[in-house]
């Protein structure tokens, strides 16, 4: 019986990736790309001011709104932390993910890719409040500034306008440093495995045509390592671009785009605001990847 | 005195415990086609790597044309190599690839295009600058990778088995080219290769290596016809390596030597061999029918195997095959033997 089924299906190998593609194909196209449009189809209604109720009739209402100076102020926050995040992230992570793929040992590299990744065993949100205290005006950062008597200088970066604050808790700074730590381990893993696939040869081959090392990392390492770097940013941009809970939890009142929604999709229950709201960062991302295809990050795969 | 191309002097290269080169002595002359013979871990690719910079000695120096080359990095040497993966840049054109050496360099844009035209005739590969190496067959691979080791214009060219890739068809065209190239650009060629016969094809001179040493030097002739050591006789061709009572029998010392098989001719035992000529009974044991030849199987007096090959000019296979079993004299001339030491 197994074995006749098993003839009939060999047999038929379309049915055979039919039965594999299916089931995760329907979940992807109804609870994917279906709510994506049920989202979309959303933003196009509108809010009745004294029900509060929505109503169901085509507007640009809510895209008229997103386009106040408020609105266009949490875009630009969003995005300007964003590209911050995603920048240091690519900073800090390229040597390190250069060190794991080319120098480490075998065993060392084991080591370093669990050390990468165990942050993400533990949960987001104390590791969120974990650098609330870190960054706190009582906590360790400030005890260490004053230790060495450089509180003069923690105070003067903090009293740098628009991305200073009373401390480090609740500044954009100290958001900054806790979302490039949130996010580090997905900048890391893709530059890495990137890196791995260069060919140990091209270096020396680089190296042997009178390449030094500077010229052998513009050349060659970076060139190839790049769709690795765009994937990683991917992820640091977009994460970022969403969050809630880091500009909530540290910061100061300033809005950002995730919390915008969290906030009129919830206790104010604009639906429709909250979902033109989400299309902004949709934007925002498609943009960044046809930017990022426009530069070539995709050529080498 | 000429200085010589490349000069080592007692250079050792060790992994850990493993002496990968052991005190090698070496002088390749000044536009040879050199050849680095050997199995895999003979050391040979190593020290094609230390000439390149890749490695650098445990101990010894290393002299490029009177310079010595032992802690410069492979960017301040005036060589260049052809990788055993050809190792092109796979997003860039071939032009791009081709021009690299000249990029890094400074040279002008117009001055690259023209070497680079240049170079892609020479290696008869005109039109395919715009191409991606992906795009290419190993072949094509492989002459593009010449063409970007070239166009620098190095005093050394160094070949890490580059035509272990091809099919057997290309590699001997390929053999017959790079032979031709080098004549044409007059510069060193430093081949690595573990195939004998490509390097006997090829090379002006070559150093046999085994274990991280060098066992000899010399011209392809001198590497078949006089072989200096026993593993030199069995890796470079096939042998009979001879010693003790039978070798004292025949050439009156029990120092071993070697006999290439079809140097040694098949008779009758009626036979008289002519004189300078060494001759032993046996019968023949084994019987493999080749087409071109034959090779037999001969147990000799004394009890040692020899392998004796003869060309088919007036056998065929069922003429030599009737001959298993049956007496013969083997005999060679004395100038065809070669004292393999010990």
């Amino acid at each position: 019986m197994l074995n006749r089924l098993s003839t009939y299906l060999y047999q038929r190998p379309k049915l055979v990736l039919g039965l594999l593609l299916g089931p995760p194909l329907i979940y992807f196209l109804v609870v994917y790309i279906g709510s994506l449009l049920a989202l979309l189809v959303n933003s196009f209604f509108r809010l009745e001011e004294f029900t509060g109720l929505v109503v169901r009739e085509f507007t640009l209402e809510q895209y008229a709104k997103l386009f106040t100076s408020t609105n266009l102020g949490i875009f630009g926050r969003t995005a300007g932390m964003a590209i911050a995040v995603t920048i240091a992230d690519g900073i800090i992570a390229f040597p390190l993910a250069y060190y794991i793929a080319r120098f480490a040992s075998p065993r060392m590299k084991t080591y370093l890719y669990i050390a990468v990744t165990i942050p993400l065993w533990s949960s987001y949100l104390v590791r969120v409040y974990a650098w609330k205290l870190i960054l706190a005006k009582e906590g360790i950062v400030s005890w260490f500034f004053n230790l060495f008597g450089l509180q003069f200088v923690l105070d003067g970066i903090l009293s740098i306008p628009g991305i200073g604050g009373s401390s480090l808790s609740l500044s954009p700074i100290g958001m900054f440093i806790t979302f490039c730590y949130i996010w580090l381990p997905y900048m890391i893993v893709p530059i890495q495995t990137a890196l791995e696939r260069v060919p140990k040869s091209l270096l020396e081959a680089s190296s042997d045509l009178g390449a030094n090392a500077a010229q052998t990392f513009r050349n060659v390492i970076l060139p190839l390592s790049f769709p690795g770097v765009v994937a990683g940013s991917i992820f640091t941009f977009s994460l970022t671009l969403g969050d809630f809970i880091i500009p909530q939890v540290l910061g100061n009142s300033r809005f950002f785009i995730g919390q915008a929604v969290y906030s009129y999709q919830g206790t104010a229950g604009n639906i429709p605001l909250a979902a033109a709201f989400t299309m902004g960062p949709i934007v925002i991302m498609i943009a960044y990847l046809l930017i990022a295809r426009k530069m070539g990050a995709f050529d080498a795969l | 005195m000429t200085t010589s191309a490349v000069r080592f002097e007692q250079v050792s290269r060790h992994f850990g415990e493993v002496k990968a080169v052991d005190q090698v002595d070496l002088e390749i002359q000044d536009g040879e086609f050199f050849s680095m013979l050997g199995p895999s871990g003979s050391g040979k690719t190593t020290c094609l790597r230390m000439i390149a910079g890749f490695d650098r000695p445990t101990r010894g120096t290393i002299h490029l044309y009177g310079q010595d080359v032992s802690d410069l990095p492979p960017y301040e040497r005036d060589v260049n190599t052809v990788f055993q993966d050809y190792a092109l840049f796979p997003h860039m054109t071939i032009d791009e690839n081709i021009a690299y050496g000249l990029m890094i360099k400074g040279v002008s844009k117009p001055e690259r295009r023209d070497r680079v035209d240049e170079m892609l005739d020479l290696v008869q590969l005109p039109g395919f600058g715009y191409r991606k190496p992906s795009q290419l067959s190993g072949g094509q691979r492989q002459r593009v990778a010449l063409a970007r080791a070239l166009i620098n214009h190095p005093k050394v060219l160094l070949l890490d088995e580059p035509l272990g890739a091809l099919d057997l068809k290309l590699r001997q065209q390929m053999q017959v080219e790079l032979k031709a190239i080098q004549k044409r650009v007059g510069i060193t060629f430093i081949f690595v290769t573990h195939d004998q016969e490509e390097a006997l094809t090829m090379s002006d001179r070559i150093a046999v290596f085994n274990l991280g040493k060098i066992e000899q030097v010399g011209t392809p002739a001198d590497i078949y016809e006089k072989p200096a050591t026993p593993f030199v006789a069995g890796f470079v061709g096939t042998s009979n390596l001879i010693s003790g009572e039978v070798a004292e029998k025949l050439t009156g010392s029990r120092q071993m030597f070697s006999v290439r098989p079809e140097k040694i001719h098949l008779g009758l035992p009626t036979d008289t061999p002519g004189k300078d000529m060494l001759s032993i009974g046996g019968v023949v044991r084994d019987v493999v029918y080749l087409g071109l030849f034959t090779r037999y199987l001969v147990e000799a007096e004394g009890g040692i195997d020899l392998v004796v090959v003869e060309q088919n000019l007036k056998t065929t296979s069922m003429d030599v095959l009737t001959s298993k079993g049956q007496k013969v004299l083997l005999f060679w001339h004395k100038d065809h033997i070669s004292r393999v030491g010990g």
